[in-house]
């Protein structure tokens, strides 16, 4: 009886089913045209990290001599840098570049906040203490004073790069998943569930991770640009990726020191950084109204 | 009230201890002999242990943690292993003039986001609020060294400012004006996006409580009801979005620096970590930790101090 209760309960709340939902939630993002701009932008960029390869007519170390520091043509549609690299090909390789570093950076950090927030927002006690006291203090420090503190530990390198990234954003996403949690927590059907006798670990991913589904589908875009905020300046200030890889931050580092010879070599890798950073806070900003969570930061 | 403080600054002192362990515990656990980066690949075994020695190394590392903390309190703070020079002042001095740049954009920056953030909210829907709100929407996807060089490339030459701000160590603040106004702007720019649209927030948010629609229907007019009502208790979270703003300004400096050649911390932090010089990067961070600790603080206080709920409530 109490079972039959619980399955009737569960099938409500999914009711539409969920090919349906996220149909109609994609309507409502892109019924803005300024979050649709955004949505469309993220994903091209997306396309282009999976399928660069294909798209670049040119290697992004292959040096074509003869056109070095050639404007942007017909052939060369960026141009080309003062060593002959095509600056096209390069801002294609290097979206890979970005998406790897901050999309699975973002994945990493948002799987494992959410397990902790989970945890310590149901379980509560001496765990939720200690673990909240020890992010407190990791958030102390201004996320790029621990990002670099981490590097220069760590050395320089894509892989430090990914691992700082993970680092930074889990206290961020756990307390978002935390506060979510305890907001729904004292809610009578989580109670009814657990006098039903279901198990914590029931609860927790079928009755409590569904209300907290929205909250971070927002902070996960959030951290996504952050992230590549966050790995471009690292690659800017030369302690990121390595040359000769063709991320964005460090393309424009680069090219710094010829502005004057080759302004495109900077311009276009820049361009892209704050296309795509724009694109996905829009994306972020249409997922906030997409959840009627509008009036929150 | 003191009592108030007085909590606020134990949970300072707290803070602070628990995040210079986690200083410690990054840059000593981690892997990589320091001793092998100080003295090259080259050396031999000897030498290597002679170096862990002189560094105390051999020591526990709780012991480690005690003796670096102690040090750091009463002002050893020891010399850099890359260059040998004493650490201390020389944070000090970059210390200064990061303080300088950053002091210089938030007396700039703080008052114009707000202005901007009110106008918006005032005319909230309406072609100047898309405009700014849109504009702070593209300012906040453009990173700082984006910005930085754009500034340089359009304004430098044509108002005859330096590109690089690499002054001199002991240039005053009239000396160094020049040099400050372009890391100052870019430094702007982050603040403006951030401040502004929360500042927005704040005051649609007021412009929607029944006080307002009481103060208008007396009959008072609509600038007072704005100036003396409105904005005021708009402020309060303000002011609690500056100090963390500040936050945001230390990690955009750290860029900033780097752009401008400017002598900061935030470029000797990058000059530390390309040489992994440890004892460089940990007082560089404890510093920073704390100035962003006491910011935060400030705030703390001075919203306490406007809103009598917070200091009598808890």
């Amino acid at each position: 009886m109490a079972s039959a209760a619980t399955a009737d309960v569960t099938k409500q709340s999914a009711a539409p089913g969920w090919g349906q939902r996220f149909f109609s939630l994609a309507r409502t993002l892109l019924r803005r045209p300024s979050h649709a701009l955004g949505t469309l932008i993220s994903l091209l960029f997306l396309v282009i990290a999976i399928i660069g390869p294909l798209l670049a007519p040119y290697g992004a170390n292959e040096q074509i001599v003869a056109d070095a520091r050639d404007g942007p043509s017909a052939a060369h549609w960026f141009g080309v840098d003062t060593l002959g690299r095509d600056v096209y090909s390069r801002v294609l390789l290097g979206t890979r570049d970005i998406f790897t570093l901050a999309g699975i950076g973002t994945l990493l950090a948002v799987l494992i906040g959410t397990s902790l927030g989970l945890l310590s927002g149901y379980r509560g006690g001496w765990f939720d203490e200690l673990l909240m006291r020890f992010f407190d203090s990791v958030l102390a420090l201004p996320a790029l004073l621990l990002a670099l503190l981490l590097l220069g530990t760590l050395g320089p390198s894509r892989q430090s790069v990914l691992f700082v990234i993970v680092i930074v954003y889990i206290p961020i996403v756990a307390r978002v998943v935390r506060s979510v949690v305890l907001s729904v927590k004292t809610r009578s059907y989580i109670e009814a569930a657990r006098v039903q006798g279901e198990s914590s670990a029931r609860i927790l991913f079928r009755e409590i991770l569904p209300a907290v589904l929205p909250a971070l589908a927002v902070e996960a875009a959030l951290r996504f640009s952050y992230a590549i905020f966050l790995a471009s300046s690292l690659g800017f200030l030369g302690v990121g990726v390595q040359p000769p890889s063709p991320e964005w931050g460090l393309m424009v580092n680069e090219a710094r020191d010829a502005v004057s010879q080759t302004p495109w070599a900077l311009y276009f890798p820049a361009a892209a950084i704050s296309l795509l950073v724009i694109s996905v806070n829009l994306l972020a900003d249409g997922l906030k109204h997409v959840f009627q969570m509008d009036g929150e930061r | 009230m003191t009592a108030y403080i007085l909590r606020r600054l134990a949970f300072l002192g707290l803070t602070m201890l628990l995040t210079s362990l986690l200083i410690f515990v990054i840059t000593q656990l981690l892997p990589g002999d320091v001793c092998r980066v100080i003295l090259g690949r080259e050396v031999g075994e000897n030498a290597l242990e002679a170096c862990r020695l002189d560094l105390g190394l051999d020591q526990p590392a709780p012991v480690r943690y005690f003796t670096w903390l102690g040090d750091f309190l009463t002002g050893n703070w020891g010399n850099s292993y890359s260059t040998d020079a004493e650490i201390r002042p020389l944070v000090m001095e970059r210390l200064g003039n990061s303080l300088m740049l950053a002091g210089f954009t938030m007396l700039v920056g703080v008052p114009i986001a707000i202005g901007l953030g009110v106008i918006a909210a005032l005319n909230e829907g309406k072609a100047i609020d898309n405009g700014i709100s849109l504009g702070a929407l593209a300012v906040v996807g453009l990173p700082e060294f984006v910005t930085g060089i754009l500034l340089i490339e359009i304004l430098a030459f044509r108002l005859g400012l330096p590109a690089n701000s690499s002054i001199r160590e002991t240039a005053t603040f009239a000396e160094a004006f020049p040099s400050l106004i372009l890391p100052a702007l870019t430094a702007t720019f982050v603040l403006l996006a951030y401040v502004a649209r929360l500042t927005r927030a704040g005051v649609i948010e007021e412009l929607k409580q029944a006080y307002v629609r009481t103060a208008e229907l007396k009959g008072l007019p609509r600038r007072t009801v704005i100036w003396r009502h409105v904005l005021r208790n708009a402020m309060l979270p303000t002011i609690t979005v500056v100090a963390i703003s500040f936050g945001w300004l230390i990690s955009g400096l750290v860029v900033i620096e780097n752009v401008f050649n400017y002598p900061g911390l935030g470029r000797l932090m990058v000059f530390a970590i390309s040489r992994r010089d440890l004892p460089l990067l940990q007082a560089i961070s404890l510093i920073t930790v704390l100035g962003f600790a006491l910011a935060n603080l400030v705030a703390d206080l001075l919203y306490a101090a406007l809103n009598p709920r917070i200091r009598i409530g808890s």
